[in-house]
C-alpha cells in the first residue's frame, strides 16, 4: 500500500516538479494577479476614503457617505436589480437570429411575444416536468432537513459528546454540492449491471439478499434520491440553528411540565416546539430558497436525464448551452415567483422588528 | 446562503445559553427521559449515516483504476491493494476524460485565485455600506436597506443572462477572466454581507460612536478607528461563510469563467457523470477539493456557527 511504490508502478505519473516551467509560470502569474488585485483594491479603497477626509467644511460628511454606500448601490443596481428587470423583460420576448431580407446579414432581433415562453414552459412536457420536480425539491428538502435536524438536536441535547456528535452531522456543510454529488452519485448509489455491486447501498442490498437497484434511473424515485443529497447537507444547518434555539428555552419550563407529569414526547410538542416556532420557520424558509436554486446536484449526478431535471439546471442549459435565452429567462422568472411569498414574509418581519425597536 | 430574519443581537454574543451549574444539573434531571436509549440509538444511526459516505469517498479514492469498476473498496482493502497513487495521478498528471487533460493542480490554483479576492471584495464593501446604513442617517436609507435585504433571496439565476452580457466582450470584456468571476461573486455576495455586518455594526454601543463624532471624528476616521476593529468577529464569520460559498460554487464560475479560470468543482462535475475508463479519478479529485474547506471548517467552526446564528436565528 506504500504510495511511493505505487507512484513508481505507474510510469506516466508526473510529480509536482515534473510539471513544466510553463505550468509554474502561468500559475505563478495567476496567483500574483490575484494578490495584486486584493492589494490594489484595498489601497484604492483606503486612498479614496482618506482622500474624502481631506475635504474641509460641510461637504465632507456628504462625500464620505457617498464613498461608503455608492460602491454597493452601484454594484447591486447594475449587477442585480437591472439584470433582474432585464431578465423579466427578456422572458416576454423572442430572440431570432435570421438573415436580413434586404442585406442578407444575420441580425438578432427581439420581438415581444407576451406570455408565449411561459405557455411553452407549462405545456412542453419535459420543461413542465422540471417545474414539478423543483416544486417537489422545494417541499421535501426543507421538511426532511428540518425534521432530521430537529430530532437530532433534541436527542443529543446535553448528551455526552454533544459537540462531536454535532460536528459529524454539521460537516457536510463544508463540502461542495459537487463533492456531495460525487459521494452519493458515484459511491453510495452506484449500480453495476453485471458483476458484483461496488456501490455502498447496492452492496448492502446484496448483503441482505435484495436485488440491486438502479437508484438514478428509476423515475420518479430518482428525484427523491437526488433530494437526499441536499438533505444530507442541509440537516447540519437546521440542526445547529435549532439546537441553539432549544438551549435558549428556559429549563424551568421543562421541569415544571415534568413535575406535572408530562412525558418527554408531550414536553417536546407542548414546550420545545412552540418556544422555537419562529426559528423553525426561519430554518424552513432558508432551506426552501436553497432547494429552489440548486443546480449543482442535478448537473453533476444525472445531467437532468431520466426526468430528474430541475428549473435551475434547465435554465442554465437553455441560456448558456443551447442559446435559447428568452426561454431560460422565463424559467428564471418562474423561480423568482416561487420565492416571492418568502420575500414578502421576510420584509414584513423585518419591518415588524424595526417598529418594535 | 440566504438568511432571513431581521436584525437581532450582536453576532459576537454566543447565543447558546450556557447553563449555570445549579441550573444544568436540574435541567439534566428533567432531560433524562428524553435522552432514552432509544433516542441515543437513533442519534448514533444519524451520526453514522452522516459520516460514512465521506469515509467511503476517501476509501474509494484509494482503489486503483484497474479494479475501480469491478471491486468495491472493502474488497480491494482486504487484498491490501489500496493505493495513494490516484492522488498523485490526479494532481500532477491529468484529470479528465482523456490523458492530455490538464492536472487537477491547475484547478486548485484557479480555486485559490478565484476565492481570495471574491472574499475580500464583498466583505470590505459590505462593511462600508453596513456602517452607513447603521449609523449615518440619510434620505432613502431604510428603503434601500429593505431592498438590499430583499435581494438576499432573489435567485441569482434572475441576473445571470444580462450580467453576462454586461461583463461580456461587447461591453466590459471581463467574462472568462478572473476579474469577471470576482465581480460576479462580489455582486451576489453583497446583500448577505451588508445585512449581516449591518446587524453587527448596529449593535455597537451608541456612546462610543457619539463620543468620537463629538470629538470631531469624520465618518472615515470612525470607520477606520472604531468600526473596523470592533467588527472583526463578524468579519471573520462572514469571511468563512463567503470562503466556503465561493470555493464550493459551480454556477457562477461556469457562467462567468472560462477554461483559464474554472475552479475545482467544474472538471469534477463534468467527469462525475462520465462512467468511462477515467471514472476512478473522480473520487480522489472530489476528496482533494474538500480538504481545504474541511480544514477551514473544523478549525474555525465556532466563527462559522456564530455567523449562521447571527444571520438566521432569533435568540
Amino acid at each position: 500500500m506504500g504510495s511511493m511504490q505505487d507512484l513508481a508502478a505507474h510510469p506516466p505519473v508526473r510529480t509536482a516538479t515534473d510539471l513544466g516551467p510553463d505550468f509554474w509560470a502561468s500559475q505563478g502569474q495567476n496567483l500574483l494577479f490575484g494578490a495584486i488585485a486584493v492589494v490594489a483594491f484595498l489601497a484604492i479603497v483606503a486612498l479614496i476614503m482618506f482622500g474624502a477626509d481631506l475635504i474641509k467644511g460641510r461637504a465632507r460628511d456628504k462625500v464620505q457617505l457617498a464613498v461608503l454606500v455608492s460602491p454597493v448601490l452601484l454594484l447591486l443596481g447594475v449587477g442585480l436589480v437591472y439584470p433582474a428587470l432585464d431578465t423579466t423583460w427578456l422572458s416576454f420576448n423572442e430572440i431570432t437570429n435570421e438573415p436580413d431580407p434586404d442585406t442578407g446579414i444575420f441580425t438578432t432581433t427581439m420581438q415581444f411575444i407576451g406570455l408565449d415562453n411561459y405557455r411553452f414552459a407549462f405545456s412542453d412536457p419535459s420543461t413542465f416536468r422540471t417545474i414539478i420536480n423543483t416544486f417537489v425539491w422545494m417541499i421535501l428538502v426543507p421538511l426532511m432537513s428540518t425534521g432530521f435536524g430537529l430530532a437530532y438536536a433534541v436527542f443529543i441535547d446535553r448528551a455526552k459528546g454533544e459537540k462531536l456528535l454535532k460536528s459529524l452531522v454539521f460537516m457536510p456543510m463544508a463540502i461542495s454540492l459537487v463533492g456531495a454529488s460525487v459521494i452519493w452519485g458515484n459511491i453510495m448509489y452506484d449500480y453495476n449491471q453485471v458483476g458484483s455491486q461496488t456501490g455502498m447501498l447496492n452492496a448492502l442490498r446484496e448483503l441482505v439478499g435484495l436485488d440491486p437497484y438502479n437508484f438514478l434511473r428509476d423515475n420518479p424515485w430518482n428525484t427523491f434520491w437526488l433530494i437526499v443529497i441536499l438533505v444530507w447537507i442541509q440537516t447540519g444547518f437546521a440542526m445547529v440553528i435549532l439546537s441553539a434555539a432549544i438551549k435558549a428555552v428556559p429549563p424551568e419550563m421543562n421541569e415544571a411540565a415534568s413535575l406535572d407529569g408530562a412525558n418527554a414526547w408531550q414536553r417536546f410538542w407542548r414546550i420545545t416546539v412552540p418556544s422555537i416556532r419562529t426559528t423553525i420557520v426561519v430554518v424552513l424558509t432558508t432551506i426552501t430558497i436553497m432547494a429552489l436554486k440548486v443546480y449543482d446536484i442535478v448537473r453533476t449526478v444525472t445531467q437532468g436525464r431520466d426526468s430528474t431535471d430541475v428549473v435551475a439546471n434547465r435554465m442554465y442549459v437553455l441560456s448558456f448551452v443551447e442559446g435559447r435565452e428568452a426561454l431560460g429567462a422565463a424559467l428564471a422568472v418562474i423561480l423568482f415567483i416561487f420565492v416571492i411569498p418568502v420575500v414578502i414574509y421576510n420584509v414584513r418581519s423585518l419591518n415588524k422588528a424595526k417598529e418594535a425597536h | 446562503m440566504s438568511v432571513t430574519t431581521p436584525p437581532q443581537q450582536p453576532v459576537d454574543d454566543p447565543t447558546p445559553v450556557k447553563d449555570h451549574n445549579g441550573r444544568s444539573s436540574r435541567a439534566k434531571k428533567a432531560k433524562d427521559n428524553l435522552t432514552s436509549p432509544w433516542a441515543t440509538a437513533i442519534s448514533i444511526i444519524i451520526a453514522m449515516l452522516w459520516t460514512i459516505p465521506t469515509v467511503a469517498l476517501f476509501m474509494t479514492s484509494l482503489v486503483p483504476g484497474d479494479r475501480y469498476r469491478t471491486d468495491a473498496w472493502w474488497t480491494v482493502m482486504a487484498d491490501g491493494d489500496l493505493t495513494f497513487g490516484n492522488f498523485g495521478q490526479v494532481l500532477f498528471d491529468s484529470f479528465g476524460d482523456n490523458s492530455t487533460a490538464p492536472p487537477l493542480l491547475e484547478y486548485v490554483f484557479n480555486s485559490i485565485v478565484v476565492t481570495v479576492p471574491a472574499v475580500v471584495f464583498p466583505v470590505v464593501l459590505g462593511l462600508m455600506a453596513a456602517y452607513a446604513f447603521a449609523w449615518i442617517p440619510f434620505r432613502g436609507s431604510s428603503f434601500l436597506f429593505v431592498l438590499i435585504f430583499a435581494l438576499q433571496v432573489v435567485p441569482l439565476q434572475l441576473a445571470l443572462i444580462p450580467l453576462l452580457r454586461i461583463l461580456g466582450p461587447e461591453n466590459l470584456g471581463l467574462a472568462g477572466e478572473f476579474s469577471g468571476v470576482w465581480i460576479a461573486h462580489t455582486i451576489f455576495a453583497l446583500p448577505l454581507s451588508v445585512f449581516l455586518l449591518h446587524n453587527f455594526v448596529a449593535s455597537i454601543p451608541r456612546e462610543i460612536l457619539e463620543a468620537a463624532r463629538v470629538d470631531g471624528a469624520s465618518h472615515t476616521q470612525v470607520f477606520f478607528r472604531i468600526i473596523i476593529p470592533l467588527s472583526l468577529p463578524a468579519v471573520a464569520s462572514l469571511a468563512i461563510f463567503q470562503f466556503l460559498w465561493v470555493w464550493n460554487d459551480l454556477l457562477v464560475s461556469a457562467v462567468f469563467g472560462s477554461a483559464e479560470t474554472y475552479p475545482l468543482t467544474y472538471p469534477i462535475s463534468n467527469l462525475a457523470g462520465d462512467y468511462g475508463q477515467y471514472a476512478y479519478l473522480v473520487p480522489p479529485a472530489a476528496f482533494i477539493s474538500m480538504i481545504i474547506p474541511l480544514i477551514v471548517f473544523f478549525s474555525l467552526q465556532r466563527y462559522f456557527v456564530r455567523g449562521l446564528l447571527a444571520g438566521s436565528t432569533k435568540g
